[in-house]
């Protein structure tokens, strides 16, 4: 059983939801990510997600796009965010990992390649933002017979025949979007989305996880009541932006475990 | 590769041989599709393909002339150069007869806002133009770096009642602008219409930008028997994006004899790395929802372009054009900021016709050619817009402030 089966799966049997933040590998620094990454585990998080910075990023907001620059302007690459995923095994071997980012850097190194190095490096499933299930038959088979889980997008405005589409080309997690914006946006509507999930689940036959715009321990809860994971991004990059540089690992520790405990606390069984 | 004889692209799904495509966000997929079938549907309707037609005419202007440049000719002393003059259109180039038919598609689909955003300011005007026309609100994104570059333009869209948002991010150029619109999009896509002002982006845009475009060279080959008693040897337009070019090539596809060339920006030249050159010096990737040509960098990351014009200033090229340079049948070449200056003052003082820096590029690869051929030789060059805007860089390169 994969590393993120195997978390949804324990995660079902205790009752509790799954924790999945999102950090831009690189920001602030490349030396700063792997001590990030263990402070979010010691924090409470089941599942990270690593940003893997691009120089268009499209389908984000300013606050992941200040994160992207950041890490680029560092020198970040797909090969060192590799290194850093290496590197952070060294230390947690039960973590999944996840890379979050676009199509372009993952072509310009070959799929084939990037799949390869990309699970020799221990990392469990890849997000690619612009590659809908139409465009990557071929890279999402190809991850699939690596041991590479492509997980997809589903939006509030993704129609019932998108839901299979997404469940038959993807597998690990579903990642469905809360919103209508970019990342980091400020309006939630959760009514929206605890109506949404159930149905999504039931179709789609995998996890769910919820994000964009979820910026505190209460949304996190709410959306906790219906979905199998909580996907905390901007809110976390702020966390570190706004922290003195020796601080940061320590402030996104503390605010992840906020979340943690909120959603433990969250009542009610998965079906 | 070889190109069918019939030329039905893209196919289904938005592919032009291995380009083109649908890669964006799923946030953006209902989107997409519904602007897809919208279009399917009006470019089949003959009343709104002759409501298009009816304002191209009576609001824009056509046909546009061709116009057969002389003096210019017997200074280059060989081949024939025509000019096909998109710069007589109304806003001064190209870029309207693309936003006229989106702002058609827009008002069918009943959405009250166009977003669009812009390089030169040319795209940007044009989409402020037709908003005023229609009542529709209009907001323009547009790099920060262009907004200094081309001040009466961001004066002239502000005029037509249009909000000009200066985009901060990145290099602060074309393919900002275009990331910060697909943004807006993705969050006001109820009620907004993104007017995209080239032949990329995602499928349908590719297909759609130059079948509005295409009547371009459609009127080219009705008037250059007339002009020149037959059609011409060369077909030569400037490739940014390349929707003039697409335009001015695609009824052309079929003219087995007719050589299609598109020129690119090599800004300071092609080995300094300060270009726009994709066609010439890029590789394949995905940006901005296609598939095609890109300037990155080994690790995939966009890298920053440079050209002396704002339009050509992109990383990147439509689709068709890639499949168009993989299979032969059109070729690209690119051209220098010092070249293309040249161009622009040779065609100022020889014909009294200020183009576009753009445009200046298609002209410096036809003065280049026009040498080299015999004098019964016919090239025709898209004159796709005019220079006023370009005023205030040519006049800073001469060292003389306004």
């Amino acid at each position: 059983m994969s590393r993120i089966d195997s978390v949804f799966q324990q995660r079902r049997t205790e009752g509790r939801r799954a924790l999945i933040p999102f950090v831009t590998a690189g920001d602030p620094s490349a030396d700063m990510t792997v001590p990030i990454m263990q402070a979010l585990v010691r924090g409470g998080a089941d599942i990270i997600e690593l940003g893997v910075p691009f120089s268009d990023p499209m389908a984000d907001g300013p606050t992941i796009q200040r994160a992207s620059e950041r890490a680029l302007a560092g020198g970040m690459s797909m090969r060192k965010v590799l290194g850093i995923v290496r590197s952070f095994r060294e230390s947690d071997a039960e973590t999944p990992v996840v890379l979050m980012g676009y199509a372009n850097p993952i072509e310009a190194m070959g799929t084939e390649a990037f799949v390869e190095q990309a699970v020799a490096a221990g990392v469990d499933g890849v997000l690619v933002v612009d590659y809908p299930p139409e465009e990557c038959r071929t890279f999402a088979s190809a991850a699939r017979q690596g041991g590479l889980d492509p997980i997809f997008l589903l939006a509030p405005t993704s129609s019932d025949e998108r839901f299979d589409d997404v469940a038959q080309a993807g597998s690990g997690y579903i990642y469905y979007v809360s919103l209508k914006g970019v990342t980091g946006s400020a309006t939630l509507d959760l009514d929206e989305v605890c109506a949404r999930i159930p149905r999504i689940r039931e179709r789609v036959g995998m996890p769910v996880g919820v994000g964009f715009g979820i910026r505190d321990a209460q949304t996190a809860a709410r959306i906790g009541a219906v979905a199998d994971a909580v996907v905390i991004g901007s809110r976390i990059i702020e966390e570190i932006e706004n922290s003195p540089r020796e601080e940061a690992a320590a402030r996104v520790e503390s605010f992840i475990r906020g979340i943690r405990e909120a959603l433990d606390a969250t009542e009610g069984v998965l079906k | 590769m070889q190109m069918a004889d019939s030329p039905a692209m893209p196919d289904a799904s938005g592919h032009f041989g291995p380009y083109g495509g649908v890669f964006v966000a799923e946030t953006l997929i209902p989107a997409i599709e519904e602007l897809r079938q919208a279009y399917e549907t009006c470019r089949n309707d003959p009343e709104f393909m002759a409501e298009f037609r009816y304002e191209l005419k009576h609001y824009v202007g056509r046909p546009s002339p061709i116009y057969h440049a002389k003096r210019w000719s017997e200074l280059l002393g060989g081949a024939q150069i025509y000019l096909k003059r998109e710069d007589l259109n109304h806003t001064g180039a190209h870029k309207v007869n693309n936003c006229i038919g989106q702002a058609l598609l827009a008002r069918k689909m009943g959405k009250p806002r166009v977003i669009a955003e812009t390089g030169a300011g040319q795209h940007g005007v044009a989409t402020a133009t037709v908003a005023a026309r229609y009542g529709m609100e209009c907001v323009v994104y547009m790099g920060a770096e262009d907004v200094r570059r081309q001040a009466a333009n961001v004066y002239r869209m502000k005029l037509l009642g249009a909000t000009v948002v200066p985009v901060e991010s990145g290099s602060r150029t074309l393919k900002d602008a275009l990331n910060e619109a697909m943004r807006d999009w993705v969050t006001n896509v109820h009620n907004t219409f993104y007017i995209i002002g080239t032949v990329a982006g995602p499928h349908p845009y590719p297909m759609m930008v130059r079948d509005f475009q295409s009547v371009i060279g459609e009127e080219c080959i009705e008037q250059m028997p007339e002009m020149a008693g037959r059609q011409p040897d060369y077909v030569i337009a400037c490739v940014g994006g390349g929707s003039n070019a697409m335009g001015i090539f695609h009824p052309y596809l079929g003219h087995r004899d007719v050589r299609l060339v598109g020129v690119e920006a090599a800004g300071e030249g092609i080995e300094t790395g300060r270009h726009s050159a994709s066609l010439t010096a890029g590789r394949p990737g995905v940006l901005h929802g296609n598939r095609t040509y890109l300037l990155q960098n080994e690790d995939g990351q966009i890298i920053e372009t440079h050209s002396i014009s704002a339009g050509l200033d992109y990383p990147g090229v439509g689709p068709e054009h890639a499949w168009l340079k993989d299979c032969g049948r059109a070729e690209y070449v690119s051209v220098t900021d010092s070249e293309a200056l040249q161009a622009f003052h040779d065609l100022c003082r020889y014909e009294g016709i200020i183009p576009a820096l753009e445009t200046s590029h298609a002209l410096a690869h036809a003065a280049r050619l026009a040498p080299t051929l015999a004098n019964d030789r016919v090239l025709l060059v898209n004159l796709s817009g005019r220079g006023d805007k370009d005023m205030h860089t040519v006049a800073e390169l001469s060292g003389i402030q306004f």
